[in-house]
């Protein structure tokens, strides 16, 4: 280590440079200026839409009737927080993340131990599991829509406790299973695959002295590798589940939101585009913006992970 | 030395030469693009109808001075709108010429995004309801391509069997009756949570006199008039059909396509359809279907909703509008004129079942000689007293309001157009999520 390297970690700790240091100054000018360049992307193309859409949700405005658009201050907000249609479709999707996160980790984690302990043909086993996320979504979620209906699909052949006329699409609960049937299905080697990298960094030489020690596979399992899989799991099950509670093409493909089967994302949606109100759309982006957060915060707090932590600082 | 230094050099003229070569190929390119001495292209956004007979169109309308060619728009009327909307709200300054279903005009009108059309695009000579069509604010802001209708469609052996006189004109009572009274025999509507549902609701209560928006042209302050004794009219005759044994099995996702197959199936349907069907039903390998079949085919005048009024049969069709941020603005007008000619009209109408919005095209010979002329007559008379949807800024709102409160038609009863008005008036004023 050279002598450079000494000088610097104050500055990474964060702490204020030692007064009257012209190279701490010059240091920290530096700094600026290296990190300008990206802070001033990010204020474009992050900052820049969240604070217009904010603007925007203090306004009724049409993008048909510009003449027509006033300041209505929280007028959009109440509309949408006491309106019964955005707390059924908040509703809907919640129920989307819980149950697809919950599968998926469940399915996740046996694809991932597979891929870990696979001995033979692993290439082709690891391809063939993640060869669904490959696919785009908009396209699996036509292939599930043909699966599905009844005329053509072969899902009502498939199973014998379901009538050969029977329309998945025509009522809400099947229509929603038939949505999360997509989701599980393209997202999981997904979640597999963040639960793989968990699975390599659990020490083999721990799960060797549980075994010594006569643990069972089960209790190996329970008392070994998950709790040294926390942070991989905890990483995994925020992004799945902030990108379920986000889930939007799949519904937009198989039923375009018909038959209470409208997420959050697609109600903003169609306000937005379909019905050209930017003010309503706005408010109802910025409170989906809002509940992203929220469920995140809920995860980590959930969890109870130390993300400092989790990233080995 | 040397060899370390030669190598940067002979790098850096490698590098010169692909630049080169580069800028010479993309200069080609660009020449290229800019063909005939930087004759202007248009484009013309236009909807999959047709779509043989407008690219010969756009082919004749093409001059020494501009070319015209055309791109296509998605199937559904939904994401033809969203695709223009979006172009056009951003200004994009290549959308020169657009196939517009008539209920886009007032929308896109009032956003600005239509150059304003010459007054003597719409003359005596255009059929009244479609005229209608194009007008916004005492302006004109496109001119009709072609005018959609529907009639009601009807096996005679069908009606005959069921003692229905189709020789005098029917309402929607008695043609739910005639169907209900042979075994087996439907009525095909559109009932499908779509723009085509709102269609049918629309003629309905315009057939009983009355609307579903007046004052349309104040926006949001239009006034909501759909819980009316004409609203109830259209509830009832929607319910009756709904709860009759003469409701197809798919009426809740029924379309235009739906409900063609019934027509000769069994003892065939009533159904309102489109002008499109009678191409549709000419017999051929393909359908299946006989010359005595295809004789057996009738048409009559849009039901009544009530019997002492006439019906306003639904008004469709296709209007071609002006980019407001065209580069070519004049051309773009120039060259609309021409695409919605006479020719055009008589060539659309000919080839692809897509009738004229003139009477000087109704009357080519070309046309008496594909149509019957009683049907001929039967689609001018509709398309000049049909009648045209609500014509607002907020129609895309109207029509989805209307359409969340009367879907699925199994649920509509008399309370449909008072829980409708109110929920319409609320999503107008802001006060309501639709």
């Amino acid at each position: 280590m050279s002598s450079t390297y000494v000088a610097t970690p104050e500055v990474d700790a964060g702490k204020t440079p030692p007064a009257g240091s012209d190279r701490s100054r010059a240091e920290g000018r530096l700094a600026a200026k290296l990190v300008a360049p990206a802070v001033i992307v990010m204020l474009v193309v992050t900052a820049f839409p969240i604070l217009r859409a904010l603007w925007l949700s203090f306004y009724s405005y049409s993008l048909t009737a510009p003449d027509d658009r006033e300041f209505v201050g929280l007028s959009n907000y109440i509309t949408a927080l006491t309106d019964s249609l955005f707390w059924r479709d908040i509703g809907v999707t919640v129920l989307y993340m819980l149950v697809t996160v919950a599968i998926e980790l469940v399915i996740g984690f046996i694809f991932a131990m597979v891929m870990h302990r696979v001995i033979f043909a692993r290439g082709v086993i690891r391809t063939s599991i993640l060869i669904p996320y490959g696919i785009i979504t908009v396209v699996s979620g036509f292939a599930w829509q043909f699966a599905f209906t009844y005329q053509n699909g072969f899902v009502n052949g498939w199973l014998p406790f379901i009538d050969e006329q029977f329309n998945w699409f025509g009522d809400t609960t099947p229509a929603v299973i038939a949505i999360m049937v997509s989701e599980i299905w393209k997202t999981t080697p997904f979640m597999s695959l963040l639960l793989l990298a968990g699975l390599a960094q659990v020490s083999e030489d721990m799960i060797e002295a549980a075994k010594v020690d006569g643990a069972t596979w089960w209790q190996r399992l329970w008392k070994v590798i998950l709790p040294n899989m926390r942070a991989a799991i905890m990483v995994a099950v925020l992004f799945r589940a902030l990108d379920a509670y986000r889930i939007f093409d799949n519904i937009y493909v198989m039923t375009a939101g018909a038959v209470g089967t409208e997420s959050i994302s697609f109600l903003t949606y169609r306000q937005t585009i379909e019905q050209f109100q930017l003010g309503m759309g706005s408010a109802l982006a910025v409170l989906l913006f809002l509940s992203v957060l929220l469920v995140a915060f809920l995860i980590v707090k959930l969890f109870r992970v130390d993300l400092a932590q989790a990233r080995g600082e | 030395m040397s060899r370390t230094s030669a190598r940067p050099a002979r790098r850096a003229r490698a590098r010169r030469r692909v630049a080169l070569a580069a800028a010479a190929v993309l200069g080609g390119t660009l020449l290229a693009a800019c063909s005939e001495e930087g004759k202007p292209v248009l484009t013309w956004y236009i909807n999959p109808d047709g779509v043989e007979v407008l690219d010969v169109i756009a082919e004749r309308c093409s001059t020494d001075r501009y070319d015209i060619e055309t791109e296509l728009l998605p199937t559904g009327a939904t994401d033809q709108r969203i695709q223009l909307a979006r172009r056009l709200a951003a200004e994009d300054d290549t959308t020169d010429l657009m196939n517009l279903d008539p209920v886009f005009v007032p929308e896109f009108a009032n956003a600005g995004w239509l150059e304003e059309m010459p007054d003597d695009v719409v003359t005596e000579d255009t059929l009244d309801g479609i005229a209608e069509t194009v007008r916004w604010d005492d302006r004109i802001y496109a001119i009709p391509l072609w005018a959609n209708t529907q009639v009601l469609w009807y096996r005679k052996s069908l009606a005959k069997e069921a003692g229905l006189d189709m020789s005098r004109p029917v309402t929607w009572d008695q043609v739910i009756d005639a169907a209900s009274s042979v075994p087996g025999a439907t009525v095909g509507v559109q009932a499908n949570k779509y723009e085509a549902y709102v269609v049918w609701i629309n003629a309905l209560v315009q057939g009983a006199g009355g609307e579903i928006i007046s004052d349309a042209e104040a926006g949001k302050d239009a006034s909501v008039d759909i819980d009316s004794e004409a609203g109830r009219a259209a509830a009832a005759v929607i319910e009756k059909l709904a709860k009759s044994r003469a409701a197809q099995s798919d009426l809740s996702v029924s379309n235009e396509g739906t409900s063609l197959p019934a027509m000769f199936a069994g003892p065939g349907e009533f159904m309102t359809n489109w002008t499109f069907v009678y191409k549709n039903y000419a017999p051929s390998p393909e359908n299946g279907i006989t010359e005595e079949q295809y004789e057996d085919l009738g048409w009559a005048r849009y039901p009544r909703t009530v019997p002492d009024m006439e019906s306003r049969p639904p008004v469709g069709g296709i209007d071609v509008g002006v980019g407001a941020f065209s580069k070519h603005r004049d051309f773009a007008v120039e060259a609309a004129q021409c695409i919605t000619d006479t020719d055009s009209q008589v060539a659309l109408a000919v080839d692809a079942g897509l009738m004229p919005a003139t009477a000087t095209a109704y009357e080519a010979p070309e046309l008496a000689e594909a149509y019957p002329p009683d049907l001929l007559e039967l689609f001018r008379e509709s398309v000049d007293s049909g009648g045209p949807r609500p014509k607002s800024a907020y129609y895309a709102t109207i029509s989805s309001a209307i359409q969340s409160v009367w879907h699925s038609p199994d649920s509509v009863d008399e309370s449909t157009p008072k829980e409708s008005a109110d929920f319409l008036a609320e999503v107008l004023e802001g006060k309501a999520l639709l």
